[in-house]
Order: C-alpha cells, then sequence, then structure tokens
C-alpha cells in the first residue's frame, strides 16, 4: 500500500502544479499581451499597478470577481453555468500529457516524472479533449438566449471542428515521420540524444499546426466568433463578471497549453540542441541537466505565447468566408498532401522500396 | 452485506456506475421534453460508454468513441436543432396511430434484444481473454494485417459516401 500512496502523492503534487502553473502564466499572459501590444503600438502597457504594471492581473481579476453577476431570467441557468465551466475544464485537462521535463530523482531512489500522465494514446486523447471543447462555447452561446451569442457560437464551433480536421491530418503525418508513438513523451525523447526535432522533417506540418492552433484557441486572425463588429461580442454577449472572466482566461490557458505542445512535439521540448548540452552534461548532476531541460521548455513555449500575441497584434481579421476557404480549400488538401510525402518517405527510409 | 461489498474489485463498482449513467442517461434522452437536453444526455452517454471501454482496457476505442461521436457527430446534431431552435410549444400534435406505431415497434426491438441475450450469462469464451488487443499497437497491426481487406473496402465505402454528400450538397451552377 505504502507505493500506492507514494504514487497517489506524487500525482497529486503534480496535478496541482500544472493546474498552478497554468493558471499563473495565462494570468502573466495577460499582462504581457498587453505588454507586448504597448511595444508594438510605441506606447507603454500597463504601468500602474505595481512596477511595470506587474500587479495588473490581480487587479483585473479582482474587478472580474466584484462585478455585478447577471444571468438572464430566459436562459437556462444550469447550462449557462455549465458552458463556461466546461470551457475552462477541459482547458485545463489537456495539460495533463504534457511532459514538462525529464524525471527528477529523490532521495529514496524513485523517479519523480514530470508528467501527469504518459498515456499510450497522449495525442489522441488531446485531440479528444479539444474536440469536447466545443461544447461550452455552444452551450454557452445558446444558454445566453441571444440570437448575437448563439451566432457567435455556431462560428466558433464551425470553425473549430473545421480547423481539427487539418491539425488530425498535420498530427498522423508527425506520428508517422518521429518513429510511431503516439505517447508525448516517446516524441519528445525521440527528439533528444543525437535526434533532431521534428520540424525539420515536418516543416509544412508544423505551419499546418500552427495556423490551426491559432484557430482553435480563437486567437486573431481567426478571433471572428468575438467579431465586435458584427456580433456585439460573439458568445460571450451575455456574460459578466467572473464567468466572462472564464471564457478569456480559457482562451490564454489554451494558447499556453498549445503552445507547450507544439514546443513539445515539433521543436524538441525539454532537450537543447547538442553542442549546448555537451558544454555542461557532465559537470552538472541529473536533476539540474533535467531542470535546465525544463527552463529551456520553458522558454521555448513563452517564444510561442510571444509569436501568438505578434500575430494578434499585427494581422487583421479575416472574413468568414476567407476564413472556411483557407480551412476546408487550403490546409486540408496541403496536410494531405503532407501526409503522402510523409508516408512515401518514410517508407524509403523503412528500405521498402 | 459489508464483506460482500468489500470483496468486490474497484472497476467493478465503475463498471455499475457507468451502466446505471448510461442506462438514465439513455432514458432522459427520450424522456426529456427540449431537443438541446436530449442532446447533451445523449453525450453523457457517449461518455460513459467510452468508460466502458476504458475498463476493458480498450482505450483508442475510447477515445476514438469520444472524438468521432461526443466530438463530431453530436456537434452536428446540436448545430441544427440550434439552428431550427426547437421548443416544446412547437411540438407538432402526433397522431394517436403514429404513438402505437412507435410503441410497437420499439417493443418488438426490446424483444430481438431480450431474446437474443437470454442464456448469455451461460456462454463460455472460445478463445481466452487478452486483454491487450485493445491498445493501440496491437489494434493497428490487426487491422493493417488480418483485416487489411475489409478495413480499405470500408474506407472506399466512406470516401464514396462523403463523395456523394458533396454531390448532393453541391449548388446547381448558375444558369
Amino acid at each position: 500500500m505504502l507505493i500506492i500512496w507514494s504514487f497517489i502523492i506524487y500525482k497529486a503534487i503534480m496535478c496541482v502544479a500544472v493546474f498552478a502553473v497554468a493558471l499563473g502564466i495565462a494570468a502573466y499572459s495577460t499582462w504581457w499581451e498587453r505588454k507586448f501590444a504597448g511595444l508594438l503600438q510605441d506606447r507603454y502597457g500597463p504601468k500602474r499597478a505595481g512596477p511595470f504594471g506587474l500587479l495588473q492581473p490581480l487587479a483585473d481579476g479582482g474587478k472580474l470577481f466584484f462585478k455585478e453577476e447577471i444571468i438572464p431570467n430566459v436562459s437556462n441557468k444550469f447550462l449557462f453555468i455549465l458552458g463556461p465551466s466546461l470551457v475552462m475544464i477541459t482547458a485545463l485537462m489537456t495539460g495533463a500529457v504534457i511532459p514538462w521535463g525529464r524525471p527528477l530523482h529523490l532521495d529514496n531512489g524513485d523517479l519523480f516524472h514530470l508528467q501527469i500522465t504518459d498515456l499510450n494514446i497522449g495525442f489522441l486523447y488531446l485531440l479528444g479533449v479539444v474536440s469536447v471543447g466545443v461544447y461550452g462555447i455552444m452551450i454557452g452561446g445558446w444558454a445566453s438566449n441571444n440570437k448575437y451569442a448563439l451566432l457567435g457560437a455556431i462560428r466558433a464551433s464551425s470553425q473549430m471542428i473545421s480547423y481539427e480536421v487539418a491539425m488530425g491530418l498535420a498530427v498522423v503525418a508527425l506520428i508517422i515521420s518521429s518513429g510511431g508513438s503516439l505517447s508525448l513523451n516517446d516524441i519528445v525523447t525521440a527528439q533528444g540524444d543525437g535526434g533532431v526535432a521534428n520540424v525539420c522533417w515536418q516543416p509544412l506540418g508544423f505551419i499546418i499546426f500552427f495556423v490551426c492552433a491559432l484557430a482553435e484557441t480563437n486567437r486573431a486572425p481567426f478571433d471572428l466568433p468575438e467579431c465586435e463588429a458584427e456580433l456585439v461580442g460573439g458568445y460571450h454577449t451575455e456574460y459578466s463578471s467572473m464567468k466572462l472572466g472564464l471564457f478569456l482566461f480559457a482562451e490564454y490557458i489554451n494558447m499556453f497549453i498549445s503552445s507547450a505542445i507544439m514546443a513539445a512535439v515539433y521543436f524538441g521540448g525539454y532537450n537543447m540542441p547538442e553542442w549546448f548540452e555537451n558544454l555542461y552534461r557532465g559537470s552538472v548532476s541529473l536533476d539540474t541537466f533535467a531542470l535546465i531541460g525544463m527552463v529551456c521548455f520553458v522558454a521555448k513555449i513563452f517564444i510561442f505565447i510571444s509569436v501568438f500575441m505578434w500575430i494578434r497584434w499585427t494581422i487583421p481579421r479575416f472574413r468568414y468566408d476567407q476564413l472556411m476557404n483557407l480551412g476546408w480549400k487550403v490546409l486540408i488538401p496541403l496536410s494531405l498532401l503532407n501526409l503522402g510525402i510523409t508516408a512515401l518517405v518514410q517508407a524509403w527510409r523503412n528500405g521498402l522500396f | 452485506m459489508s464483506t460482500l461489498l468489500l470483496n468486490i474489485p474497484v472497476t467493478q463498482y465503475m463498471f455499475y456506475f457507468l451502466s446505471f449513467v448510461a442506462i438514465l442517461c439513455g432514458m432522459m434522452v427520450v424522456i426529456s421534453k427540449n431537443p438541446i437536453h436530449s442532446i447533451l444526455y445523449l453525450i453523457l452517454t457517449f461518455f460513459s460508454i467510452a468508460g466502458h471501454y476504458l475498463l476493458l482496457n480498450a482505450q483508442f476505442l475510447a477515445v476514438v468513441h469520444i472524438i468521432v461521436y461526443a466530438g463530431a457527430i453530436m456537434v452536428l446534431f446540436l448545430y441544427v436543432i440550434m439552428m431550427m431552435n426547437l421548443n416544446e410549444k412547437d411540438e407538432p400534435n402526433k397522431k394517436v396511430f403514429l404513438k402505437i406505431a412507435a410503441v410497437g415497434s420499439a417493443g418488438l426491438l426490446l424483444l430481438t434484444l431480450v431474446g437474443s441475450l437470454k442464456g448469455a450469462e451461460k456462454m463460455v469464451a472460445a478463445a481466452p481473454l487478452n486483454t491487450n488487443v485493445g491498445l493501440i499497437k496491437n489494434l493497428g497491426q490487426t487491422l493493417f494485417g488480418e483485416f487489411l481487406f475489409p478495413f480499405e473496402i470500408s474506407s472506399i465505402l466512406l470516401l464514396a459516401a462523403m463523395v456523394g454528400a458533396i454531390m448532393i450538397g453541391k449548388k446547381d451552377p448558375v444558369k
């Protein structure tokens, strides 16, 4: 029984840690987004709350908590509350399969895996959770009993479904070229120790995945669901207070998680370039080595989050037909082409012809 | 009683719980007046069935069940019903004859199911149960080895259905 208890405690620590880190990074992403927007638009961004405006996320959170909570009389109360909760739950659930670093060595000889669970269907789990995330938006938009909210919800969900197809095909090509395992930990370890980052084998696949990740997280230039000029506020028109906060916050968590996935599966995760690893490989303990890898992973995630923001403040929004054309007539054929080429190359590498 | 309950493994509790949820939600699909609620209960039913697959160690089937049924098909159902905005007051009055026919055909289906399951508890498995067959690696090797031909045939069928759907959905060229 002792072993099981320690197992449960390890996993509980990991769950709480991932939960806290995801929420913390999401909160400070809002700060960084505004600072970054300020940088791009030649202004300061938030600077009143604390040094460099660092307390701004707390001020925003406090404001959202203290605002009046409005539930429309005609709407279905249970579904109205279920919508934002589902969005938040699915956003946080995706963090469960991401490998954050190499295992740490504990004093009693156990390994502390920096991953909540290493499913052998890890990538399918991610796609499954993402596809369930659509419901939160749809239920929330429908329960608002508002035409704009309903239209926004339908836009958001049709956009997410359309881009899931291309994303899934890009993932299939990635898995073929990275050795055939769906476990995220296997994909990351295959890129280390002499291997190259998957982006070298899958440059087209990475671009497709990146565009789809932008669309899945409803970020600009794919933020049509909340297009103010056409739809008032999109699917969260009727929401106020922290329920609105959950919708907005889930977007940042999704952005963090999708950056983490891209950094892990296409850019080697906690692995570093070999010359860099060789600088200190022998001279530090294994735990320090693992921690440096983790810092490297976080740096990669940070770069991706910044690119997401850079795109948001640079590129104008798509028109709806352009969005659908891009999804169905450009990205899906491209990802099919990528899949075919990858399969042929892999067959050649395996010596089939 | 208490010793009896303690001797049951955890998976069995989960089996009973999931079956309870599946049957309850399945009944709620039929009973609830609002079509949106029906669909949400149907989604819950799919989730509990995915849980059953997990209990059978068929992880791939469980996740694909969620992706395909809960993630894609039910979203389309939800679209259609949301766009039509069906309510209780819009429900057309059905004729008595239709109600009797529906009850009769559903009862026949129930009879068939009960008849086919009668005596199932006495059946013995022909081969020893391999619990690893649902893992993705074994499943892939079986699908692309032993069952390659049926697999390819069914994929061609799906492709043909997709092309047909696009042909039907296509607008006529402007004359």
